[in-house]
């Protein structure tokens, strides 16, 4: 077969890689890897940021005072009222943004309107559903000083396992229960405070889930759902049936509970000074940029693992908020993703036999705790191939090649049962729809439910949803490769191949395919970006 | 049934351990003289104790449960009732009350085994309507405490043993049950069972538990 020829493009998003381009830097965890791709093959980068809102206080006055269809808030709040205001966790934005923190903005400007209308019973609670319960230094940096010591830690938290607590709203036409926390369906208004990462957050997604418990949860986050995903991060119905279950269910909030909605954008502006040019072509980095990068490099190839991980998670994100919209919730979440697509949507034409990404080091579930072999697994199929509209940039049966050094790497804290899940579960299969019929024993497990709501471990069930996140993937995708895993059992162990090199990783790829001359593009993310496939 | 859960009492589902029980009997012996007596001699052996207890639970158990000879049996119960009442009852962690409860739910048998003495257990027993329990004996003749425990002692691997029997003899698989307790002296019946759980765990227990991926709940 003959070898694809190097196309001439303009377009900023896409590059070709030919003889005289210079190796290609990946995320290889903590670390990092240069990568040099074979002739032909496509790096596509992420979009530059979008130039952030000039004043966003002022943008937060004005979406809450203007809101789309709904009353602004002043004029829902009144003396005696019964207040309730939501508020993301930690799992967005990644890594945690400069400081302030966008919810801290948002929430500062609410509680001043509350104590000028003389509401003084608010609650605010962060909508961790079944992720981790945040430490009281995490919320702090959250919310500030302020607002942390006026209501830490009893008027903050979401316990979904508290029955008494849990209340059913109503069940969908398909008998899906919507049960949420008791004092958000009781209070006279619920304000929920979004931020918006990757478009497949905010909407009715926040309330519905957020709030919510097991049994509601377990609607959607279930196998059967995942595998109707065509990608999670297109959130039409015909795209994904969980976003089509979510809406359903939220339409049931809509009609039982008062909830004003604000949700923000944020740019991809999230690699510190120290790393900017992480989110610049490579062909574009100045001598000092080279200089940073080799330096960096050095010293994390130097020390250890966790000082590793210390270095990276002081380096917070200076995103920049694009977009503030308060309101009704779908309205408000449209215009939102208008905004988000505008920053992550890049225009893509024909799909690849090879896919190459590198995983960096943290994910939605593993602020300050380690990348454990699930949450790699869900980096790669669960996110990096669901970053599409249109047709998957991979195509059927291609292969992935990752770059991970897949230690078995567990936070015991935050993390309990993902450990007896990958030891046990794993070790019997890996097929979503043999291993789901363990599921409510670890969703059960009264050691996990106690962890969960005493500590700050993640629900017992979750690496089970962690798993299914990856399940469109995995049936999609016809063979993923771990290139440098340093560990081979853990690519063994989800299921996957492992190499030394990516020299020996395109070969395996080629034999796989049975192609000599493979279609290979390397996603250049993070930052985040979500491409537009064209076939 | 489909499996059992074990507990360890002390530390693991109350904050009181076998002092707390014996300082309250010292209090109450009827006698100003005894009182004061067993009360002194109790403060001013607490570091022996100590360093007896960092020498084996068989050890300690050997000189602490001296204390108690010459108590009249009945006084012993009646005592055992009264701490459960006055003392137990309020130091029962609540979240292990919940815990039980879902473990219950789950189809587990709730066990209780401990190195205390049956006297302070029974009444525990019976407020947390477990489905067994099994607690130290004292050795009493003629109506009267000898400060011995009847053999075999409850503690350290002799716990491990009566587990993994107690398993055995009523058709449970090991792997699938439980083990909770507080302190690395447990340790051997913890490796007992399939699925041991470190609960507000001293350091030597926390150290084994984080090496072996156990889980490791945090209890009030």
């Amino acid at each position: 077969m003959a070898r694809p020829r190097p196309r001439i493009t303009r377009d900023p998003n896409i590059e070709f890689i030919d003889d005289k381009s210079g190796p290609r830097v990946v995320h290889f965890g903590t670390r990092f890897r240069e990568v040099s791709l074979p002739r032909g093959s496509r790096v596509i980068y992420p979009n530059p940021p979008m130039e952030p809102l000039g004043n966003v206080k002022a943008a937060i006055r004005y979406a809450i005072n203007h809101p789309l269809e709904a009353d602004p808030l002043y004029a829902q709040l009144r003396p005696g009222m019964k207040l309730t205001i939501a508020i993301d966790d930690i799992s967005l934005p990644l890594p945690p943004m400069v400081l302030p923190d966008i919810r801290q903005l948002i929430l500062t400007e609410i509680l001043d309107l509350c104590a000028k209308n003389g509401v003084e019973d608010i609650h605010l609670i962060v909508a961790v559903c079944l992720h981790r319960h945040m430490t009281g230094p995490e919320v702090r940096r959250m919310v500030g000083e302020k607002i942390y010591n006026a209501y830490w830690p009893d008027r903050l938290y979401h316990d979904a396992e508290d029955a008494d607590n849990i209340v059913e709203i109503g069940q969908t036409k398909y008998e899906e229960p919507v049960r949420l926390n008791r004092r958000a369906v009781e209070s006279d208004l619920l304000i929920y405070v979004n931020v918006n990462l990757v478009p497949m957050d905010g909407g009715h997604k926040s309330v519905t889930v957020g709030l919510c418990d097991y049994k509601s949860v377990s609607m959607h986050h279930n196998t059967k759902v995942m595998h109707k995903c065509h990608s999670y991060m297109d959130p039409r119905h015909d795209k994904s049936e969980l976003a089509k279950i979510v809406d359903r269910m939220g339409a049931i909030v809509d009609e039982k509970m008062n909830v004003f909605h604000i949700e923000t954008a944020l740019n991809n502006d999230m690699y510190g000074p120290a790393l900017k040019h992480l989110g610049k072509h490579e062909a574009s980095w100045s001598e000092l940029d080279r200089l940073k990068f080799q330096a960096s490099n050095a010293v994390l190839e130097r020390v250890p693992e966790a000082a590793r991980r210390k270095i990276l998670e002081s380096v917070p994100a200076p995103y920049g908020v694009i977009a503030v919209q308060a309101g009704k919730t779908e309205p408000v979440h449209q215009r939102i993703l208008e905004t988000s697509f505008k920053q992550y949507a890049v225009p893509v034409k024909g799909q690849c036999d090879v896919l190459v990404a590198g995983i960096p080091f943290i994910s939605p579930y593993n602020v300050n705790s380690t990348l454990n072999p699930l949450l790699v697994q869900v980096m790669a199929l669960g996110y990096l191939f669901n970053f599409y509209r249109g047709v998957p940039l991979i195509r059927k049966d291609g292969v992935m090649i990752i770059f991970h050094p897949c230690q078995e790497d567990f936070n015991r804290t935050h993390h309990p049962s993902y450990v007896e899940f990958y030891h046990r579960i794993l070790s019997m299969g890996t097929n979503s729809r043999d291993i789901h019929k363990y599921e409510r024993e670890f969703a059960e497990n009264p050691d996990y439910i106690q962890m969960y709501r005493k500590g700050n471990a993640y629900h017992g069930v979750h690496p089970f949803y962690m798993w299914y996140w990856g399940d469109a993937g995995r049936a999609w995708v016809g063979k993923v490769i771990v290139c440098g895993a340093e560990n081979p059992r853990v690519p063994k162990q989800l299921g996957w191949d492992w190499a030394p090199d990516f020299e020996t990783a395109m070969d395996m790829a080629r034999s796989h395919l049975g192609k000599s001359q493979p279609e290979v593009t390397l996603s250049h993310a993070p930052p985040i970006m979500v491409c537009d496939v064209e076939a | 049934m489909k499996a059992v859960a074990f507990y360890d009492v002390d530390g693991t589902l109350v904050s009181t351990n076998v002092v707390h029980a014996y300082a309250y009997f010292a209090r109450n012996v009827p006698t100003i003289s005894g009182k004061i007596k067993r009360s002194a001699t109790l403060a001013v052996s607490l570091p022996f104790y100590a360093f007896a207890d960092r020498l084996g639970r068989k050890f300690f158990n050997d000189v602490f449960y001296k204390n108690y000879e010459g108590i009249n049996e009945d006084r012993l119960y009646v005592l055992g009732e009264e701490l459960f009442e006055k003392v137990v009852r309020k130091r029962v962690f609540r979240d292990m009350v919940d815990l039980m409860k879902r473990s219950r739910a789950e189809g587990y048998a709730q066990v209780l085994v401990t190195g205390a003495i049956s006297q302070l257990v029974r009444p525990l027993a019976a407020y947390l309507e477990v489905d067994a329990w099994f607690a130290n004996e004292l050795e009493v003749v003629n109506g009267v405490a000898t400060g011995r425990l009847v053999p075999p002692v409850l503690a350290g691997p002799e716990k491990a043993a009566f587990v993994r029997r107690y398993a055995i003899e009523h058709g449970y698989d090991l792997n699938l049950c439980r083990a909770y307790a507080d302190s690395a002296s447990d340790i051997p019946m913890l490796c007992t069972v399939g699925r041991p759980v470190a609960v507000n765990p001293d350091s030597g227990l926390r150290a084994t538990a984080t090496a072996h991926d156990w889980p490791i709940i945090q209890a009030d």
